[in-house]
């Protein structure tokens, strides 16, 4: 994986949110995503953003383009110092929110990518990584 | 390369029966299964056949390449003895089957051989040259399945738009064989655009071809479903076996509000009568 | 016919009794809940539908999923009917993999074929 071109944007205002989202896709479409495929990490982005600035207190996303022998992939990385997730497998259950959403954003997210972390603690902020690979990608075993 | 009985004089002996007497070899090999399996026009085809192999099988002797398999002479067969598998396995035989009977053919000309020579010099030889040619059998089978893998293969990748348009505004996509994710997501991806192209209002999942229902499966059509249906289109899905349908059920799959019909007919019956259009159904 | 606009606002047209909302470009969560209000408050003074187009939606999040299904179930409140018209295949099947099948919305391939609806429950 390369570790070049690292893009880092803040996460503080829903029109940040949406810029976010703009960077996504962009990255997407150079790392030869496919309109599906691209659809699935923007929106990924888009409620990871969205946890950040809600329940995070807002942060910052990094957006790199990773690469293996079958293609790309995007690797976005959103970091906060809000409150922390108490209980990530619960967070992560469908249903569960602690605001007025519907529950499904951290889950949601999760099946749209190939690999997830989430790495929180109690007090001491957030930081979710989402990975996604082109199908051609996807293809190799990792 | 040499073992017991290729020293040369059994391999000499069985060249010889094979010359001389092989005519009575061919006769005999012509009502084995193997012959009479894959020759049903005529016996006279079949021994013509079975004295072709002789031929080749006595060359292969006379040159003392007993357990050489990649004998030159084989290559003479090569082509027949393919045809030969291919027929057996489209009348359904396995590969066990196929080199069952080839093991056959060695008895009667065991039995040939005894009568002409008394010595156990070429009985051991025609043993091992009935070996050898059962193993370029198995190499034929193999390299004949392979093939008929990849040419299937081939044309599954073909297959880039599986997508059928079956009225205006209807279209199906017959899945067949077993579904794996990566093809389902192509499939699915397909039809949804397929919606949009055609301007479709109705859908139809015909599973007629898929042998099994999974939880991978069934959640897979209930997926495809459900966009077709945000999509504002009507999805049915149709070929649900009886033993399917018992399936989904003992895996807990609420198929919930889909439209299901038994045949990909009764489906595009349901579609058009929707669309407005009334079917007339012929007699019989 | 009126219609409604203002800095990133979608612009609401009323035809007859129905209320349609073109989405033609990106929404930010302010103005998505601008929508919600004023598509709500629109339908409150008397509509018999509302009509959401969002073939030029790029995606949909838990978020304005969450909004369309409120417009709805609000319209729905006020003896309406929401249908939401033209999402596109990668919308639909990303929604769909999310987990969200939004179950209580009405769909329509094109807002002609939403308008259709409207005027086949008029006939009746
Ligand atoms: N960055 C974060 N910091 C603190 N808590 C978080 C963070 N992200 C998620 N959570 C917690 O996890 C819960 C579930 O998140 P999820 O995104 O699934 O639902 P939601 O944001 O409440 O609603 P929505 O469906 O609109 O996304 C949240 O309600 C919140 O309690
Ligand atoms: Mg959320």
């Amino acid at each position: 994986m390369s570790r070049d071109e690292v893009t880092r944007l803040e996460i503080g205002s829903d029109v940040q949110i949406a810029g976010a989202r703009q960077a996504v896709r962009q990255a997407a479409v150079a790392a030869g995503f496919s309109l599906v495929e691209q659809t699935k990490i923007v929106t990924a982005a888009s409620e990871l953003a969205r946890n950040t600035l809600v329940h995070g207190g807002g942060g910052h996303m990094e957006l790199a383009v990773v690469e293996n022998s079958g293609g790309h992939g995007i690797r976005l990385t959103f970091t906060d110092d809000g409150p922390g997730i108490p209980d990530v497998d619960v967070a992560l259950s469908d249903g569960y929110s602690t605001g007025n959403g519907l529950g499904l954003g951290l889950g949601g997210a999760r099946r749209l990518v190939q690999d997830f972390t989430i790495e929180s603690r109690p007090g001491g902020g957030t930081t979710v990584t989402a990975v996604a690979w082109s199908r051609m990608a996807q293809r190799v075993p990792r | 390369m040499t073992s017991v009985g290729s020293d040369g004089s059994g391999a000499a002996t069985v060249a010889q029966v094979l010359e001389t007497r092989g005519e009575q070899v061919a006769q005999q090999w012509a009502d084995l299964p193997l012959f009479r399996n894959v020759y049903t026009t005529g016996r006279d085809a079949a021994v013509a056949a079975a004295h072709r192999l002789v031929r080749v099988l006595a060359e292969v002797a006379r040159h003392g390449r007993l357990d050489d398999t990649s004998a030159p002479d084989f290559e003479r067969v090569r082509p027949h003895l393919a045809q030969t598998v291919t027929a057996r396995t489209r009348s359904g035989a396995t590969h066990q089957q196929i080199t069952a009977e080839v093991a056959e053919l060695k008895r009667p000309l065991l039995e040939i051989v005894a009568r002409e020579t008394g010595g156990a010099d070429g009985a051991v030889a025609a043993v091992e040259l009935m070996g050898t040619l059962r193993v370029v059998v198995v190499e034929i089978a193999l390299s004949e399945g392979a093939e008929l893998i990849d040419r299937q293969r081939a044309q599954l990748l073909e297959i880039s738009n599986p997508v059928i348009k079956l009225w205006d505004g209807v279209v199906a996509v017959p899945l067949i064989g077993t579904l794996d994710s990566a093809r389902t997501q192509v499939v699915m991806e397909a039809l949804l655009q397929a919606i949009v192209d055609q301007n479709a209002g109705m859908a139809i999942l015909d599973i007629t071809g898929v042998p099994m229902v999974d939880t991978v499966v069934a959640q897979y059509l209930l997926k495809t479903a459900m966009a077709v249906r945000l999509m504002g289109a009507e999805c049915v899905i149709s070929g649900i076996r009886p033993q399917i349908a018992q399936t989904i059920v003992q895996l807990g799959i609420d198929l919930g509000d889909i439209t299901t019909r038994a045949t990909l007919a009764d489906a595009l019956k349901w579609a058009l009568g929707k669309a407005g259009v009334s079917v007339v159904v012929g007699e019989g | 016919m009126t219609a409604e606009a203002g800095a990133g606002r979608v612009s609401v047209l009323r035809m007859g009794d129905i209320l349609i909302a073109a989405i033609q470009q990106e929404l930010t969560d302010e103005s998505a809940l601008a929508l919600q209000q004023d598509l709500t408050e629109m339908a409150a003074a008397g509509a018999r539908g509302v009509v959401i187009e969002i073939s030029g939606v790029e995606i949909v999040d838990s978020f304005l999923a969450r909004v369309l299904s409120e417009i709805a179930a609000a319209t729905n409140m006020l003896a309406g009917r929401t249908v939401v018209a033209g999402m596109r295949p990668s919308v639909a099947i990303t929604l769909v993999e999310m987990g969200l099948g939004l179950r209580g919305l009405e769909t329509a391939r094109s807002l002609e074929d939403a308008m259709a609806v409207f005027r086949g429950q008029a006939g009746r």
